[in-house]
């Protein structure tokens, strides 16, 4: 046990807070409703993102054929965790950086895809995942959208949800059934395409928390040109597994409203003779909270100590994010209820924390489905960590149009 | 940034795990469940003394091995998961880390030595009735340095040699040392949730005691639980893994409806979870194990939520692994009862859950106060 870096990772801890210091962009320029995906907020990311490439921040894990800096997996997460103690850390190149370009790159090799990727290191373009569909949510194989071939070109017609960023994005990646006459995970192809190209419209989403962050895109007769395929034809699955891998590494160390300022705020919340933290349920309570926050938070350190010896981090991430997703419902439920009667407005301006539990509230069903549902994520559990027998596949040797779909 | 055993505490757990594999199987634990012996077994004792477990963390100049806590820990993980029926937490977390903390140089060369060789068994003797300790429940009483009153149950009564009293002395609580091999001792074996860690009723009639430390005892005494808490806890996670790893290979054996029952999702989830809570107990428990090994301040903190999520850990493990058998696992024969009462069993020594929880809330209040992480 030891929670300390290694001398080389000390060494490179203190250049890149250093280099962080010195180069941060002012972040007193955003006011509270400049959160993500607002103009002011994106500017500020790309602006951040151009500083980091010019430095070689920009994707340090990268061997340089990619035009990455080669540097190791343990030191990128070195400089992301400094991002984030800086407050540093934006989701809009994520998608591209994380999971959609190093996919084409490792199933492509021409000139038009290596093309890509500069201008999104650089914070030129910004990618959105063109995977999901209204009728296939956790089974991700079972995409409808159909891709037909048209002399050099492809003719993709269907819809895709759930699509984050969409809305701001210059390039997407979408996976489509090129043959529904063999088996799901064989008739599908991964294509990129411009979001602008014809035929291509994106529409917001309203969630039941009132915001709208994630979007439907629906693909009318959009032409997309052959050479933008990703990897060969057939070979669609094999690239959503490659970026699904990265997701879930990245959803399971969630950040937000944490025991902190659930105390903070219970101290202040009168109840009996003093304030709610005097109640022993809600103490109890708390520590079981706790320990499951801490559980998350040290589940870092076990990912660094893989990276650090070379190793990848397992699939017991999973737990991570099982406990991070239901852990947020748990404790918004909790902050919610100690207002008592009170605890009904969510009016920014009146509630408690200006609304930000009562957001987390109506947030939280969407963390627990997001990115694997709770349910899925069990799976894995119960099948890669201990081992249990596969779910059975009724659709697995059948050919695509002949499973049945209900509605 | 080693968020694991390292090599060499590694190799010292499959070391220890062979070792225990052959001298500790479950018969041994069922055997003094069933009443051989004094509430342990004292052949797998002497199996265990020889092989210098006893010594794992106390220092050379006291007749110690001084590898460290992350190794004791790593032994307790051991012995936890082989549900050992031996006095060494009582003697080794408990008793000698008293003498650590709060032992004078006479004290701690006069016994640690002692409890390295076997030839002494120390134990901690607090309780006196139900409900968690407070000052105003202890009747034991020290007067011009003799004790008498009663403590039960006191966990390796029967085992110990030495024990560690708590007492109402002339300032109040303190901690004083007995010799219970003494007269005016009368020791009772007790019946216990899990009688493979026996225990016993104290009776203490005007025996010579020597003091413990100094000051308010009830403070040192959870000082020393504290680091019990952390060993302790991997014991708990040594069990709950086990549980775990019976359940699932029970639920690729057993077949139903014509399919092995682990392939059901609702036994599948069902061990998800049993995974999930042992995963936070393990994270907690290597937190708290660094805490104790570099002596930092994030140690009431970290040793309290390792005992929080590992007593909460092995009861799911345990109880959800009788679920999984079914019927045989609530027959005497099966081995999941074994497992059942030892997660209770720990639970408790060291105080329950409910007493850890709020002490863990009433140290995150603390430091949010002193502004350390807010």
């Amino acid at each position: 046990m030891n929670f300390d870096d290694s001398p080389e990772e000390a060494a490179y801890r203190l250049k890149v807070r250093a280099w962080i210091a010195a180069n941060k962009p002012d972040l007193s320029v955003l006011g509270p409703e400049d959160r993500v995906w607002t103009e002011p907020h994106k500017d500020l990311a790309t602006r951040w993102q151009v500083i980091k490439a010019a430095s070689g921040y920009a994707c340090i894990g990268w061997p340089t054929a990619w035009g990455g800096s080669g540097g190791t997996a343990i030191e990128e997460a070195i400089f992301n965790q400094e991002e984030q103690t800086a407050g540093l850390r934006f989701s809009y190149f994520v998608t591209g950086l994380h999971m959609l370009l190093p996919a084409v790159l490792k199933f492509n090799d021409d000139d038009a895809s290596r093309a890509l990727v500069p201008p999104a290191v650089r914070g030129d373009t910004i990618w959105c995942q063109l995977f999901s569909e209204p009728a296939g949510g956790s089974d991700s194989a079972g995409l409808r959208t159909r891709a037909v071939e048209d002399g050099d070109d492809w003719i993709v017609t269907g819809q895709k949800v759930w699509n984050s960023g969409a809305q701001i994005a210059d390039y997407g990646m979408v996976v489509t059934r090129t043959d529904p006459t063999v088996p799901k995970h064989k008739g599908l192809t991964a294509f990129w395409l411009r979001m602008d190209t014809p035929g291509v419209e994106v529409r917001p989403i309203k969630m039941m928390s009132g915001d709208a962050e994630l979007n439907e895109v629906f693909l009318s007769d959009v032409r997309i040109s052959d050479s933008q395929r990703v990897g060969a034809v057939g070979d669609g699955w094999a690239v959503i597994i490659f970026t699904l891998m990265n997701e879930r590494a990245a959803l399971g160390s969630g950040s937000g409203l944490s025991w902190r300022e659930l105390i903070a705020m219970a101290r202040n919340t009168p109840a009996g003779e003093g304030s709610a933290m005097d109640d022993p349920a809600f103490r109890e309570w708390l520590a079981d909270y706790y320990v499951d926050a801490e559980a998350i938070r040290l589940q870092t350190f076990r990912n660094l100590s893989a990276l650090s010896k070379g190793e990848a981090p397992g699939p017991e991430g999973s737990a991570g994010k099982l406990l991070w997703a239901n852990g947020a419902q748990d404790l918004s439920s909790r902050a919610v209820d100690l207002q008592d009667r009170f605890g009904l407005i969510d009016d920014p301006e009146l509630a408690v924390a200006n609304g930000a539990f009562h957001h987390r509230l109506l947030w939280a069903p969407g963390l627990r489905l997001g990115g694997g549902t709770d349910e899925i994520m069990k799976n894995i559990i119960a099948e890669r960590v201990l081992g249990l027998p596969g779910e059975p596949r009724v659709d697995k040797t059948v050919p695509f149009k002949d499973i049945p779909s209900g509605r | 940034m080693n968020f694991d055993f390292t090599d060499d505490q590694k190799s010292l757990k499959e070391e220890a795990r062979r070792f225990l594999t052959d001298a500790s199987p479950l018969s041994a634990a069922r055997g003094v469940l069933e009443g051989e012996g004094d509430g342990y077994d004292a052949r797998l004792w002497a199996r265990i003394v020889e092989q210098g477990w006893c010594g794992a963390a106390i220092p050379e100049t006291y007749g110690g091995y001084a590898m460290g806590y992350v190794e004791l820990c790593a032994l307790a993980e051991e012995l936890g998961r082989a549900i050992s029926p031996v006095p060494f937490a009582s003697s080794v977390y408990q008793f000698a880390e008293s003498l650590m903390l709060g032992g004078s140089e006479a004290q701690k060369q006069a016994l640690l030595p002692g409890v390295v060789t076997g030839e002494m068994v120390g134990t901690v003797a607090t309780t006196e009735g139900p409900g968690e300790i407070a000052a105003g429940r202890i009747n034991a009483r020290v007067a011009n340095g003799r004790l008498s009153g009663t403590k039960l149950p006191v966990v390796d009564g029967l085992a110990a040699t030495h024990a560690v009293v708590l007492a109402q002395g002339d300032d109040g609580p303190g901690l004083y040392i007995a010799d219970l091999v003494s007269d005016g001792v009368m020791r009772e074996a007790v019946a216990t949730i899990d009688p493979s860690r026996g225990a016993a009723r104290l009776t203490f009639d005007d025996v010579p005691v020597e003091p413990l430390g100094a000051g308010d005892g009830i403070a040192l005494l959870a000082r020393i639980e504290e680091r019990a808490a952390v060993m302790i806890a991997f014991e708990q996670i040594g069990g709950a893994d086990r549980c775990l790893e019976m359940a699932r290979d029970y639920a690729l054996e057993r077949y139903a409806f014509g399919r092995q029952i682990g392939s059901y999702q609702a036994i599948k989830h069902k061990l998800a979870d049993v995974f999930t809570r042992n995963a936070v107990a393990r994270s907690n428990a290597y937190y708290a194990a660094w805490a104790l090994s570099t002596d930092s301040g994030e140690l009431p903190v970290a040793a309290a939520a390792a005992r929080v999520a590992a007593s909460s850990a092995y009861w799911l493990a345990s109880k959800e692994a009788i679920q999984v058998f079914g019927g045989i696992g609530v027959t005497w024969e099966a081995d999941n009862h074994l497992f059942y009462r030892r997660a209770r069993h720990l639970q408790l020594v060291l105080g329950s859950p409910s007493t850890w929880k709020r002490r863990l809330v009433d140290r995150l209040e603390g430091r949010l106060a002193a502004g350390e992480l807010a």
